[in-house]
């Protein structure tokens, strides 16, 4: 299990706090990510979880070895790539994977060897000798990835790891994601929501700081009281009914409708007898980060 | 292998058995070895700071300060080792983040300071091998000499890297790691009289010149290789004074220096 209780952290004494008394405890098992905008803490969360960082207060641990006092014990299981990470472009795949086996003491050949496996595994057999400045940035993020993998680490922690790569680059990730979660535990940060919705086991929504749900996707689908999300492009002029069951969020681009099924149904009916342009869709991890995100900023003004 | 228990995998191999002397290796390869080999012209750039100062010298001096400007390059190399050893961590750490990983493993602080240490070693090895080659030639001394120069480089060597060491927990970018840098190096290796004899130096000066912990190693190494006599009274404090700052300094690394950021 990954337990925190109460884990603060607050940067300077000024500051606003990163994390806010977070308390959650998640299996370590398959996927889990944690998502949030921009800021929300989810970089402090992850570092320190994996001994980067301490925090101000709070205690947190890795099936039951607590990360703050003994971080040594942490560090045999764990491997992270770091939000922002690169490639040292002086250095090939190879070299990179297998340098980092050094520095977890591995021999030369078994580095060697794990590092050249981990990089076929991933596509990467014909790049390994060649120079990561020459490298795509999608192929430099792979190169992180399997660095890691080739470790023996049974806890991976990787923030943000698609960010900036092409939507197949990003599904291909995805696949090396879910079979690698198949013997190890994934701890990902992302804020491609589409992407938690596609891998998680179990999801985190960090918002300023605080933890504001976190549960399984039908869980979380469970804790709105809607089930479907219908769109109005602002182009389409319509005058919408009074909701009854539902809420409607007013956006820049269209108007958000998130409400039951039979008034799901209602209100399409009557968009489509008036030849209207919108979308209905079961709620998607979006609507609901979405929703909890605005109710949780009318909470706490 | 891993099993499930309660929703989590628990490992049951036993721990690793880890390889410590790979463990220091690992930044060898990374800051020396992969570099050389991939971009062969840094091999030129560790050479041309010692032996121009050492030119200067000895052009100005008329060639009689040879000897000194010799074992003034040598204390640089080995200064720089520590300045070197600033902006390159900085450039791992912040650039990237390759330090962070690095803590998130079984690595130890202690391990990858003595890897990068040893890497900057390696880096100065062409500088190394001209300055060591010319006081082979140009610098007589006693088997008591030689030791005592050897120490007094290693105990610099040991100063800059423990001030390197904390510059670089501390900085956050590496153009201010650059800063650092040469502030250090101008005020330690550049100022003091490094190349040349103290006397050399007005003595309102001179007081300012002991400031830095190089300036009483040059003056043990001028002893050793005869250009230079200092009486055993300031021959032990030279050494006092050289040992004392490099534990002090190693104390204030241990207890400021931050491997896992607060």
């Amino acid at each position: 299990m990954i337990e925190c209780a109460q884990l603060t952290k607050r940067y300077g004494r000024r500051e606003r706090r990163a994390l806010d008394s977070v308390t959650f405890s998640v299996r370590s098992r398959g996927i889990f990510v944690l998502i949030g905008r921009n800021g929300s803490g989810k970089t402090t969360m992850v570092r320190i979880l994996s001994t980067e960082l301490e925090p101000t207060s709070g205690s947190a641990s890795i099936d039951g070895v607590d990360v703050v006092t003994s971080p040594t014990d942490v560090r045999e299981r764990i491997a992270i790539v770091p939000q922002e990470a690169k490639t040292v472009s002086w250095m090939t795949p190879m070299q990179t994977a297998s340098s980092y086996l050094l520095w977890r003491g591995f021999s030369r050949a078994e580095a060697k060897a794990r590092s050249l496996a981990s990089l076929e595994k991933l596509g990467m057999g014909n790049s390994a000798d060649s120079l990561n400045r020459t490298l795509s940035g999608g192929m430099k993020r792979k190169v992180l990835v399997a660095t890691v993998l080739a470790s023996e680490a049974d806890v991976l922690f990787l923030d943000e790891p698609t960010t900036g790569l092409d939507p197949i680059s990003r599904r291909e990730f995805w696949s090396i994601l879910r079979e690698t979660a198949k013997e190890r535990f994934v701890f990902l940060t992302t804020h491609y929501l589409e992407e938690a919705e596609a891998l998680a086991d179990d999801i985190g929504i960090l918002d300023r700081g605080r933890l504001i749900r976190i549960g399984t996707l039908q869980s979380l689908r469970k804790s709105i009281d809607y089930d479907f999300s219908l769109r109005i492009p602002k182009d389409q002029a319509v005058s919408l009914p009074r909701l009854r069951n539902g809420e409607l969020f007013d956006g820049s681009e269209d108007t958000h409708i998130l409400t039951v099924e039979d008034e799901a149904y209602e209100i399409s009916r009557a968009l489509a007898k008036e030849g209207r342009r919108f979308t209905i869709n079961p709620v998607s991890l979006e609507d609901i980060f979405f929703y909890l995100i605005v109710k949780e900023g009318e909470q706490t003004g | 292998m891993s099993r499930l228990v309660d929703g989590s995998v628990v490992t049951d191999v036993a721990p690793m058995k880890r390889n410590r002397l790979n463990q220091i290796l690992a930044s060898l390869y990374v800051n020396a070895l992969y570099e050389m080999k991939n971009y062969p012209v840094v091999l030129l750039n560790t050479m041309l700071s010692p032996l121009s100062f050492l030119i200067l010298i000895v052009f100005v001096s008329h060639g009689r300060l040879i000897g000194e400007a010799i074992e003034g390059g040598l204390i640089m190399s080995m200064f720089g080792a520590g300045t070197s050893l600033l902006t390159d961590m900085s450039h791992l750490k912040n650039d990237f983040k390759l330090q962070d990983m690095v803590v998130s493993s079984p690595a130890t602080w202690q391990t990858y300071v003595a890897g990068m240490a040893l890497s900057e070693i390696v880096y100065s090895l062409p500088a190394l091998v001209v300055l060591g080659t010319l006081a082979a030639y140009f610098i007589h001394t006693t088997p008591a000499g030689f030791l005592t120069m050897i120490g007094v480089f290693f105990t610099v060597f040991v100063t800059s890297i423990v001030i390197g060491y904390t510059f670089a927990t501390f900085s956050s970018d590496i153009v201010q790691s650059f800063a650092f840098s040469r502030l250090i190096s101008t005020l330690f290796a550049t100022i003091p009289p490094v190349y040349y004899p103290i006397t050399y130096v007005p003595l309102p000066y001179r007081y300012l010149a002991y400031l830095s912990p190089t300036t009483y190693a040059a003056e043990l190494a001028q002893n050793a290789g005869g250009y230079l006599s200092l009486s055993p009274q300031t021959y032990l404090v030279d050494w006092l004074v050289l040992i004392s700052v490099t534990a002090i300094l190693f104390a204030v690394a241990r207890r400021k220096a931050k491997w896992r950021e607060t």
